[in-house]
């Protein structure tokens, strides 16, 4: 996994620590802390990590693993309007594939990526339960139902 | 503890509550064959993952297969550990876990003494039937340990050591699926991490993913070499446990065949790490009295415990964990770096050659020392006080690879003038053995009276922590002995906290201490031949005319000649050091 190097500054020290303290500092909890730290700061680069673990008592080695492993974590940070492509059965089927393509082409990023402007960043995830509109996008809140490849310069146009 | 009676394959067996089928296979004769699966019974480490699913056995009644390493036998269970259908299951298994494997067998370290190949052989694999993709992920190589993740086979026994026995916490899985491996925190290479190179995880790792960093073709060289005169020291754990590496049982001593072997392949004087273990005693001993005495008189400025510093990954354990602490440990140099020291000085000195033409080559059960002697703190103008060292395991292969009939070599004395020890400095190599031997040294010098005896039983023992007071000629000397970096971190939090008992502490890295290192040769997960190892120290101990290291003459000798006393200033400059801050967190970021 990619990463950014940060240098975190002594308030936001202060805020990931109070969030383990929230969860007792108990090694339990490392998954709901790790939730609560990237809802705050938007994505969990490894200098987060490092407090998280020393707040924890474990391994920083043990908290990557977790965020490694579950394609919510991210240790980049997502754009401004992070778009989603669903590649459920459903979606995929109906041509998602094509569509992240085309989001690809258009923005110049890989999946997982992030516009140099920082504007949007593109991801895929699985199912969000609105089969009948497939293929679906989500941009930041707003869902997007049968999108087809070709519409999808209509759709960023919104976000200029 | 109720029983309960379960049949496995026709044979009635009665087990207790909680017994998992693989051990009660095994009560009646029945091993079930296991890959991912450890169990050092005599240290308390019990690895079983279930992830392998090679021990998978057919039970009545029971949908799927079921790992017998992990599944608790119950009430009337009906086994059966080679029918077809288990049969079959555990082929594909391995077929399967083969077809992501390299199959460069022939050149890989491991061969020959590899899990994962025996299981292939035991299975009777003769085809792999799935191809596809492999996972592939890029080498690291550190002073001590190359990790070549393409042969792991995720059996998370490195974990299983670094986390729960050594509480190291480098090693971690990572990723999931096909893109899953086991690295250091943010996949940086091992020398960015707090890996102390205590080689547990090589000791473990059933392939060849993990292995140690190869010295024996620059030995080879350097012994070929004539303008160089080339010496040896060897490691008082090496010589209980060479001899399995020839068929040997564990346990047999070889020291007088390993001594004629090293002389055969061509090194110049064959020494003695006891040698230099009988002097960390003059100095170790000189400083626990010297700070014992200080404490005693009511010098708020000295610390205690005093807390040995011979084994280089506990050294650096405490440097990267317990960084408040690093004026605690006894400043003496391990006796690796004390035989360098005096030998590129006082012997380059007596045979008038540059300390640039001797080589000084150690054999080492042990992965850390070969980070230990690339710290620049040992070494004078960029020439290394020990310039590399081999481990037990390379020396095996490099005598065989010389020709030499190991088993039928005669037995040879250790040259003179640092090949000569006492038993204390031979029982350096096992858990407990560094306090006694200090003890045997510091009694006499503290009281000034003979030892009323030499062997301290209390100090002995196979125990994670041991603790026992030695009455020091009227003063109770509390004294501590942890092996394993998890039972180390727990007296050193003790420390931390201030409620230590003990005046005295002995840590050592590895299970047993380096009889089980991870330099030695592999004991496979029995834990059985750790013990017969020890075993062997104490007899070659009691078999030698000296017990006491400062009664060894060449001990004399040396403060006599070129240290002075023990702690002089000479002695600081070349047998004592300094420990440094290794906290602060250096990781390198941002790569693919």
């Amino acid at each position: 996994m990619s990463t950014v190097k940060i240098e975190l500054k002594p308030h936001q020290v202060e805020q990931i620590k109070q969030i383990c303290k929230e969860f007792n500092n108990d090694p339990g909890e490392l998954i709901n802390v790790l939730h609560k730290v990237q809802h705050t700061f938007g994505y969990l680069p490894a200098e987060v990590q490092e407090v998280v673990a020393s707040e924890l008592n474990i391994p920083v080695a043990k908290v990557y693993g977790v965020v490694t492993f579950y394609s919510f974590f991210t240790m980049l940070p997502k754009g401004q309007y992070p778009i989603s492509v669903c590649m459920g059965t459903a979606c995929y089927v109906r041509g998602a594939e094509k569509v992240v393509e085309e989001f690809k082409n258009i923005l110049k990023i890989k999946i997982g990526e992030t516009t140099p402007d920082g504007k949007f960043s593109l991801s895929c995830l699985r199912c969000v339960g609105a089969c009948g509109l497939a293929p679906v996008v989500m941009i930041g809140d707003k869902t997007y139902g049968r999108v087809a490849p070709e519409s999808i310069k209509e759709i960023l146009q919104e976000f200029q | 503890m109720s029983t309960i009676n379960i049949t496995i394959d026709n044979k009635s067996v009665q087990v207790e509550k909680g017994t998992t089928i693989l051990k009660a296979a095994q009560k009646v004769g029945i091993h079930i064959p296991t890959l991912c699966y450890m169990h050092l019974e005599d240290l308390n480490i019990e690895h079983k993952p279930a992830g392998c699913r090679i021990c998978v056995v057919e039970v009545a009644g029971r949908r799927n297969l079921a790992p017998a390493c992990a599944t608790e036998c119950t009430e009337g269970m009906v086994i059966n550990t080679h029918s077809l259908r288990v049969l079959n299951a555990r082929k594909t298994v391995m077929e399967l876990i083969l077809s992501d494997h390299p199959t460069d067998c022939l050149v890989c370290a491991k061969s020959g003494n590899c899990d994962l190949q025996a299981m292939a052989h035991q299975l009777g694999i003769r085809k792999i039937h799935y191809q596809g993709e492999q996972s592939t992920y890029r080498e690291d190589t550190s002073p001590a340990i190359i990790r070549d993740m393409d042969k792991c086979i995720m059996c998370r026994r490195c974990e299983t050591m670094c986390n729960d026995f050594q509480t190291v916490g480098v090693l971690s899985a990572v990723n999931r699926g096909f893109m899953a491996v086991v690295a250091p925190a943010f996949e940086q290479n091992l020398d960015h991490s707090p890996c102390t190179y205590c080689g547990q995880c090589v000791a473990v790792c059933p392939t060849g993913a993990l292995t140690e960093v190869d010295h024996t073709n620059q030995l080879i060289r350097t012994l070929a070499d004539p303008t160089k005169t080339v010496i040896v020291q060897t490691a008082p754990a090496v010589r209980a446990a060479l001899g399995e590496e020839f068929g040997l049982p564990a346990g047999t001593l070889v020291t007088g065949k390993l001594v004629a072997a090293l002389r055969q392949l061509g090194f110049d004087y064959v020494f003695d790490t006891d040698w230099a273990a009988d002097l960390t005693i003059m100095e170790e001993g000189t400083e626990l009295l010297d700070r014992l005495t200080r404490y005693l008189n009511g010098d708020k400025s000295v610390t205690l415990p005093i807390l040995t510093s011979c084994c280089p990954a506990w050294v650096k354990f405490f440097e990267h964990q317990f960084p408040d602490l690093i004026d605690v440990p006894s400043t003496a140099r391990s006796p690796q770096q004390m035989f360098g020291s005096i030998a590129k000085t006082y012997f380059a000195q007596m045979l008038g050659i540059d300390r640039k033409n001797l080589v000084v080559v150690s054999i080492m059960p042990c992965l850390a020392k070969k980070y230990e002697c690339t710290r620049p703190e040992f070494s004078v103008d960029g020439n290394p006080d020990v310039d590399f060292s081999i481990s037990t395991r390379e020396l095996a292969n490099l005598i065989k690879q010389s020709n030499i009939d190991f088993l039928s070599l005669p037995d040879e004395d250790f040259d003179d003038p640092l090949g000569e020890s006492s038993g204390a400095g031979v029982i350096f190599g096992t858990t407990g053995g560094v306090i006694e031997a200090a003890v045997r040294t510091a009694y006499e010098i503290y009281s000034n009276k003979p030892l009323p005896r030499i062997d301290f039983h209390e100090l002995r023992g196979l125990d994670g922590i041991r603790h026992a007071t030695i009455d020091f000629n009227g003063l109770p000397l509390n004294i501590g002995i942890a092996h394993g970096l998890g039972n180390a971190r727990k007296l050193l939090e003790e420390v931390r906290a201030g409620k230590s008992q003990y005046h005295a502490i002995e840590i050592m890295a590895c299970p047993g201490g380096c009889i089980g290192g991870g330099g030695q040769p592999l004991h496979h997960g029995d834990s059985s031949i750790i013990k017969a190892r020890q075993k062997a120290i104490y007899l070659e101990d009691s078999n030698k005319p000296i017990r006491k290291s400062h009664e060894n003459p060449y001990i004399q000798k040396v403060y006599h000649e070129f240290l002075g006393k023990p702690m002089s200033e000479k002695a600081h400059h070349l047998l004592h050091t300094i420990y440094f801050d290794r906290s602060k967190k250096q990781f390198v970021v941002s790569h693919e």
